[in-house]
C-alpha cells in the first residue's frame, strides 16, 4: 500500500509499488483529466506535479512518489480558474484538447521558475509537450498572457 | 626421505595450522545484564547520538521500512551479501548483553562479544580511530535505544570465505589498530573533519578503491571505485566536475543533498546524507570541517577561478536541443530531458539539475548517467521534492546509447565513452537482476 497526497487530501492506493502513477490516478482513484499518450515518458500528455513540479506520471512508479504531494489537472486550483487555465479558455487554445491539460501542468512549472519567460525558455521548457492539433502559438500566447497576469497580480495583490 | 620431507611439510603446516589459530583467537567477554538506560549521562547520550548520525549507521542497520539500529540492510559485497546486524539493545538479537569492552574490541578490532571474528563490511578499519570518549558516547546512545528483538538473515558468502577464525589473516593483511592522530601543521577545523572524514563517517569505505581481498587499496585514498552499479566518484583532484568541489559547495552538498553547481544525492550516497549529515541534530560546524578536509584533498582552493566561467559556460549551453537545428539525437533529449533541465539566467536552479556541471556526465564512464536514466530518482533520494520518472521503458539500448553519446559531445569537453550501447544493456540486466 501506497499513501501520497493527491490534490489536498491523503490516500492511499493498493496499486504495487512499480505501477504507474498515471494508472493509479486514472483507473484506482477515477480522475481522469490527466490523460495516458504515448506511455513512455516522451509526449507530455500525463503530465502532473509532483512536489508542485511537472512530472511525467505514464513512468514515474508510484511508490516513487510514497508520502509525497501529487497535484492533477483538477486540483491546480480550487474553482479551475489558475492564471493559465483562464487564459487558456480566453484565448481558446484547444483544438481537441487531449494534451492540454499536460501542456498547462508543464506551463505552471515553467511560470515558476521563469515568471517572465522568453520566446527560447518556452521553447525548451516546453519542447516535451506534444500537440497533435498544432495549437502551439496559441499555447505560447496563453503562456504569455497568463505570464503577465501573475506578474501584475504578484505586485499589486 | 621423500617420506621424511613429507613429514617434515606436513608438521610444518600443522605448526602453522596451530599458530595462526592461536594468534586468531579471541577470548569471550562474559555477558551483562543491559545497562539501565538512566545511568548513562543525558549529554553522552546527546554526543552519541550526533555521532550514529554522522557516521550514518543506519546505512547498514535498518532494513527498508524496519525499526532503527535493528538491522537487515544487505551490503553487497564482492564475495556476497552480508547484513547489518541489530545493534539495539536486546539482550538476545541485538547488543544488549555487550559490557562496553565488548563494544569497544567490536568498534576497533571487529570482534565480536563472544570472541568471534567480525567481516569487515563492517567499518571497524575506520572505527579503531575513534577517540574513547566518542567510542563511550555510541555505547551510551545505542543502549538507551528501544530493544527491537530481531535477527537478520545469514550472510551469502561462500565457505570457505564464511569462516570467521580466516579473518585473522585479512586483518594480518589489511587493516591496522590505532587512533587517530591529528596533523599538526593544519588546523583544528581540519583536523576535525579529517577525524569525521576517516574515523566516523569512513567516506574511504566507498571512494577508495580496494584491493582483490576487499582492503582498501593504500595509494589511491577517496580516488573513486564502482558500488551497487554506481561510481563513487573520485573525492581527489581527479574528480572530473567543471565547478571544483569547493568547501562552500561541498558544505551545500553534504547539508542538503544538492548543490546547485553539481547535482543531487543518489544511490548508495544518499542515507549518508538523508539520513544521517542533513539531519538537524548534526551541527554545522561538522559538515563545514568535513568539506574543508575534502575541499584540501581535491585542491579546490587552486581551480577557484574555474567555478565562474564553467557555470556561465554551462548555462550558454543548455538551451542546445530546443532550437530548429535538425539532429536527432537532439530530439531524443528535447522529448525527455529538456524540459526539467533546462537553465537559464546567471545560476542553474537548484529545482533544474544543470546536467552539463553534473559528474554522471564528466566521469571517465557513464556508468552514473545510465543507472539515474534508466532507473530514474525517487522521492527518498535527489534534491528534496525532484522526482525523476525511471525511462527504462522509454529507451532502446541503441537510443539511451544515441542521447549518453550526444550530451558528453554537447555538454562537455571529455573524449566521447566508449562501447556505449554494451554498457546500456548491462546496466539493464543489472537493474532487472535487482527485482
Amino acid at each position: 500500500m501506497t499513501t501520497f497526497n493527491l490534490n489536498g487530501r491523503t490516500v492511499s492506493v493498493h496499486s504495487p509499488n512499480d505501477a504507474p502513477l498515471l494508472w493509479v490516478i486514472r483507473d484506482e482513484l477515477g480522475l481522469t483529466g490527466t490523460k495516458f499518450g504515448c506511455g513512455i515518458g516522451m509526449c507530455g500528455a500525463c503530465t502532473v506535479h509532483v512536489e508542485g513540479r511537472a512530472t511525467r506520471s505514464c513512468i514515474t512508479a508510484v511508490g516513487a512518489v510514497a508520502g509525497s504531494k501529487v497535484t492533477t489537472i483538477e486540483g491546480l486550483d480550487p474553482e479551475g480558474r489558475h492564471p493559465l487555465q483562464t487564459a487558456w479558455i480566453e484565448l481558446q487554445v484547444p483544438q481537441c484538447g487531449y494534451c492540454q491539460s499536460g501542456q498547462i501542468m508543464q506551463a505552471a512549472t515553467l511560470l515558476k521558475d521563469y515568471p517572465n519567460p522568453t520566446d527560447q525558455d518556452i521553447n525548451a521548457v516546453m519542447a516535451g509537450s506534444l500537440c497533435r492539433c498544432m495549437t502551439y502559438l496559441r499555447i505560447r500566447k496563453a503562456i504569455k498572457l497568463a505570464a503577465g497576469r501573475m506578474r501584475e497580480g504578484a505586485t499589486h495583490g | 626421505m621423500i617420506r621424511r620431507i613429507a613429514i617434515a611439510v606436513a608438521a610444518l603446516a600443522f605448526l602453522g595450522l596451530l599458530g595462526f589459530s592461536l594468534l586468531s583467537w579471541r577470548a569471550s567477554i562474559p555477558p551483562i545484564e543491559r545497562p539501565n538506560p538512566a545511568s548513562f549521562s543525558a549529554e553522552s547520550v546527546a554526543k552519541g547520538e550526533v555521532l550514529a548520525a554522522e557516521g550514518h549507521c543506519l546505512s547498514c542497520h535498518i532494513r527498508p521500512g524496519g525499526q532503527p539500529f535493528a538491522g537487515g540492510y544487505g551490503v553487497n559485497t564482492p564475495f556476497g551479501i552480508i547484513y547489518g546486524s541489530n545493534i539495539t539493545p536486546d539482550p538476545k538479537t541485538g547488543i544488549g548483553a555487550w559490557p562496553l569492552e565488548a563494544f569497544t574490541r567490536a568498534i576497533r578490532e571487529g570482534v565480536s562479544r563472544d570472541g568471534s571474528h567480525l567481516f569487515a563490511a563492517f567499518p571497524f578499519n575506520a572505527y579503531t580511530e575513534l577517540q574513547d570518549d566518542d567510542v563511550k558516547a555510541l555505547y551510551a546512545y545505542l543502549m538507551s535505544r528501544p530493544a527491537v528483538s530481531a535477527t537478520v538473515p545469514p550472510m551469502t558468502v561462500p565457505f570457505p570465505l564464511n569462516v570467521r577464525f580466516l579473518q585473522e589473516g585479512w586483518k594480518l593483511l589489511c587493516f591496522k589498530s590505532g587512533r587517530y592522530r591529528p596533523d599538526p601543521a593544519k588546523d583544528a577545523q581540519w583536523n576535525r573533519g579529517a577525524y569525521l572524514a576517516q574515523a566516523v563517517s569512513d567516506c574511504g569505505g566507498c571512494h577508495t578503491p580496494r584491493n582483490a581481498l576487499g582492503g582498501e587499496k593504500l595509494r589511491g585514498a577517496y580516488s573513486g571505485t564502482v558500488v551497487d552499479n554506481w561510481i563513487a566518484p573520485p573525492l581527489t583532484e581527479a574528480n572530473p566536475s567543471p565547478v571544483p568541489w569547493t568547501q562552500e559547495r561541498l558544505f551545500n552538498y553534504l547539508r542538503t543533498g544538492v548543490d546547485p553547481l553539481h547535482g543531487a544525492v543518489a544511490a548508495t550516497m544518499t542515507p549518508t546524507i538523508r539520513d544521517a549529515l542533513d539531519l538537524p541534530v548534526v551541527p554545522d560546524d561538522d559538515v563545514r570541517a568535513i568539506a574543508l578536509y575534502m575541499s584540501d584533498i581535491d585542491r579546490a582552493g587552486t581551480r577557484e577561478s574555474s567555478v565562474e566561467t564553467a557555470t556561465k559556460e554551462a548555462l550558454q549551453n543548455s538551451s542546445l536541443g530546443s532550437g530548429q537545428e535538425y539532429d536527432p539525437d537532439a530530439n531524443l533529449y528535447a522529448s525527455a530531458c529538456l524540459s526539467c533541465h533546462y537553465n537559464t539566467g546567471t545560476v542553474p536552479l537548484p529545482a533544474r539539475p544543470e546536467l552539463a556541471l553534473n559528474s554522471a556526465l564528466s566521469l571517465p564512464e557513464p556508468t552514473n548517467f545510465i543507472q539515474a536514466v534508466l532507473r530514474g530518482i525517487g522521492n527518498t533520494e535527489g534534491a528534496p521534492g525532484l522526482v525523476m520518472p525511471a525511462y527504462a521503458s522509454s529507451f532502446t539500448d541503441a537510443e539511451l546509447a544515441r542521447l549518453a553519446a550526444y550530451l558528453r559531445r554537447k555538454r562537455t569537453t571529455r573524449p566521447p565513452w566508449t562501447d556505449l550501447e554494451r554498457k546500456v544493456s548491462a546496466a539493464r540486466r543489472e537493474l532487472a537482476a535487482l527485482h
